[in-house]
């Protein structure tokens, strides 16, 4: 008896607490919105998640540590490139943090692993860089988004600028995983000329000597290659230190702003291809570029620039809701219209939630002040639409 | 495939294997000598790699750079002996792996909080001709004679040390039957301390030979320990002789499994999956091969004392 009435008197204070006070609290007050950031911050894939969580912070500091007129709180998840790892953490920052927004994601194995528990929740999804197949076409959700492209896009972009500069002869050289023959039939799928050779090297790759040996006597017209991180560094420094320099080295992911500073001179004149690149010439992306740099004291990568869009395309589809995300229809309308002030100028979705956009032929380059950059050569591919949204149904 | 094209590639199979001595040598006289495994000989490859780009940044050229890594690695060599491998000499193999696992991942770490985690700006050797043209458009680089002539000095002063001093003959004593040398009144802890530094001052001077080539980044140690690994296995565990041979076969092995397989298998299937199978198949050769030499010779090419 004593005990049912403590009970009862802690429901009605609750009950009052809740109904007399929590309104009135929100009004003052409104409890800070919350994003995971998750990236790969640990182990050989760091510099990316480093260039992803920078971008971010740059935006989020520039809108005053408000997204959408609300403040703020981002709560960094390293997934350490662990599938086991980035699923637990971010199941914790769902149900414990009960965060509003789940954005980044470096690598798509890791995207594979927290898409099912995101988006089931009906937590909203942005991907600031890996682009799956599965999730652009039959996998699609109304809960997720990519601020970035999908991950055919650049490699289609090289396989059409190499088709438009006339090459006949392609030799190509990629790692041996799933990504690295995703990017040779990207390339295939706009390259019509010939491909002399595809070698497949291990991912643990050192010495290039014998697919350098291999492409000297090949005398092709161009390469085209995917080779991230430490494999980029590995093969750029040594095709140019072999003298081989002058034959067009047609890339993706292998050349950017996060290898270029272990490159340096041997990576002048490459090629690659992107969404974008630090020398646009737009306000947005300017200011961009300098506030990123004045911050964090190197140059921006795309990886860097799309992290920065999706807190800009948070802020701008939060903005249009007056600050209500408790509203998923609305919100996801919302995010829809795109339309935010990106680096990349106008900006839109398609129906499958990933940018309709212009991928660029970019080119290395050096600055006065002797850094390095990729800088746009010309237009590769013009709003351009993955080949997976035709096939990806809402439901 | 052309006469000149195989030389070509000979040279580039035999030049990897003196690279992969110069690393495997350090584990190899470690191992042979103090009945240690060392896991972390890795780390101490890319802590030369570090040092040495980064001595070199700051000097304003490569060479000084590599000379005063060597110093450094060595006192790096010490103070992890001292600190963490003394204690663990008396253990078995398993609690020395684990133990030097960790110092993997300690060092690795430390290397992305100070240098972070992009790969390193690396000034390159100056000084050098560029390269000889060893066939139409392809250059080989001066520097790669070099690295192929360091590990053959480092292949004769390790000889001449071990097998014509004084030092070599206590260290081959010690390697036999440390007590014995112990109660004839030589300190053989120094001894293993001096032997243990130098396979690390090795293991550095690998590393900031090959940083003006291979990325210098954060794990850079952990692909080329494998390999490392694999040489001192085939050569027979602390031999210097067997791990010399064994890392130009390892290196030769894996070059021929590269340049030919996946041509040879366009022989017998279609040219697409000749292309992935042949690589699938290349990239495991030496581990093939070292499974087959210590299923018919369990001990190693070359016995190293303590076998």
């Amino acid at each position: 008896m004593h005990r049912r009435t403590l009970l009862t008197g802690a429901a009605t204070a609750a009950t009052a607490a809740f109904l007399g006070f929590r309104p009135s609290i929100l009004r003052a007050q409104p409890a800070p919105l919350k994003v995971a950031f998750v990236a790969t911050l640990s182990g050989p894939g760091a510099a990316l998640g480093n260039h992803m969580r920078d971008g971010w912070a740059t935006a989020v500091k520039q809108l005053g540590g408000t997204l959408g007129g609300r403040a703020v709180e981002t709560l960094v998840i390293d997934d350490e490139l662990k599938p086991d790892v980035a699923v637990t953490k971010v199941r914790a920052a769902l149900e414990r943090d009960k965060v509003d927004f789940v954005a980044g994601m470096v690598f798509s194995n890791m995207l594979q692993a927290v898409y099912r528990p995101v988006t089931e929740s009906e937590t909203f999804l942005i991907t600031a860089n890996a682009g799956p197949s599965t999730f652009a076409g039959k996998g699609c959700s109304p809960y997720f988004f990519s601020s970035a492209y999908q991950n055919d896009q650049p490699h289609a972009a090289m396989g059409q600028a190499a088709q438009d500069a006339g090459y006949k002869r392609v030799f190509v050289l990629v790692p041996n995983y799933q990504a690295g023959k995703d990017a040779v039939a990207g390339f295939r799928s706009r390259f019509k000329g010939e491909v002399v050779d595809e070698i497949y090297v291990p991912l643990t790759q050192l010495d290039f000597s014998t697919e350098i040996t291999k492409i000297a006597a090949a005398k092709p017209d161009a390469i085209f290659t995917f080779m991230p991180g430490g494999l980029g560094v590995n093969l750029v420094r040594q095709y140019r230190q072999a003298g081989l320099g002058d034959i067009p080295f047609l890339s993706t992911f292998t050349v950017d702003e996060a290898t270029l500073p272990a490159q340096g001179d041997a990576a002048l004149g490459f090629y690659t291809a992107s969404t974008w690149a630090p020398n646009f010439d737009n306000p947005h992306s300017r200011r961009f570029v300098e506030t990123f740099e004045a911050e964090h004291g190197y140059v921006p990568a795309s990886y860097a620039a799309h992290s920065y869009d999706a807190a800009h395309l948070l802020d701008a589809a939060i903005r249009r809701t007056n600050g209500d995300v408790s509203d998923k229809a609305a919100l996801r309308a919302s995010l829809e219209k795109g339309d935010f002030p990106s680096v990349r100028g106008a900006f839109r979705f398609g129906q499958n939630h990933f940018p309709v956009q212009d991928i660029w032929l970019c080119k290395v380059a050096k600055r006065p002040d002797g850094k390095y950059q990729t800088e746009t050569v010309k237009k590769a591919l013009e709003n351009d639409t993955d080949s997976y949204a035709a096939s990806c149904r809402m439901g | 495939m052309s006469l000149s094209l195989v030389l070509v590639q000979l040279l580039n199979g035999a030049q990897f294997g003196v690279l992969l001595f110069l690393v495997a040598a350090g584990l190899t006289l470690v191992f042979g000598v103090m009945d240690f495994i060392n896991l972390a000989h890795g780390v101490q490859y890319m802590l030369g790699a570090y040092v040495a780009a980064s001595l070199g940044v700051w000097a304003g050229d490569f060479w000084l750079g590599l000379l005063m890594a060597l110093p450094v690695t060595l006192l790096i060599g010490l103070a992890l002996e001292w600190l963490v491998f003394r204690h663990l000499y008396q253990r078995d193999h398993l609690a020395q792996v684990l133990a030097t696992f960790g110092v993997i991942l300690t060092l690795d770490e430390a290397a992305r909080a100070i240098w972070g985690s992009a790969p390193l700006n690396v000034p390159q050797p100056g000084g050098l001709p560029g390269g000889i043209e060893i066939m139409p458009g392809l250059i080989y680089p001066v520097y790669r004679l070099v690295i192929i002539g360091a590990g053959l000095l480092v292949a004769l002063l390790l000889w001449f040390l071990v097998e014509r001093t004084r030092a070599g003959m206590l260290i081959r004593a010690g390697a036999s039957n440390a007590p014995m040398v112990s109660a004839l009144g030589v300190d053989i802890r120094r001894l293993f301390t001096a032997v243990f530094a130098f396979g690390a001052m090795l293991a550095g001077f690998a590393g900031a030979l090959a940083s003006p080539v291979f990325a210098v980044a954060p794990g850079m140690g952990d692909n080329v320990l494998i390999l490392a690994f694999v040489v001192i296995v085939i050569g027979g565990i602390g031999s210097i002789r067997g791990a010399f041979i064994a890392a130009l076969l390892v290196g030769l092995l894996d070059t021929a499994g590269r340049a030919l397989l996946p041509d040879l298998l366009r022989l017998v299937m279609d040219a697409s999956s000749a292309r992935q199978t042949g690589a699938a198949i290349a990239s495991m050769l030496v581990y093939i091969v070292m499974a087959a030499i210590l299923f018919f010779r369990p001990v190693g090419l070359f016995p190293g004392p303590r076998a």
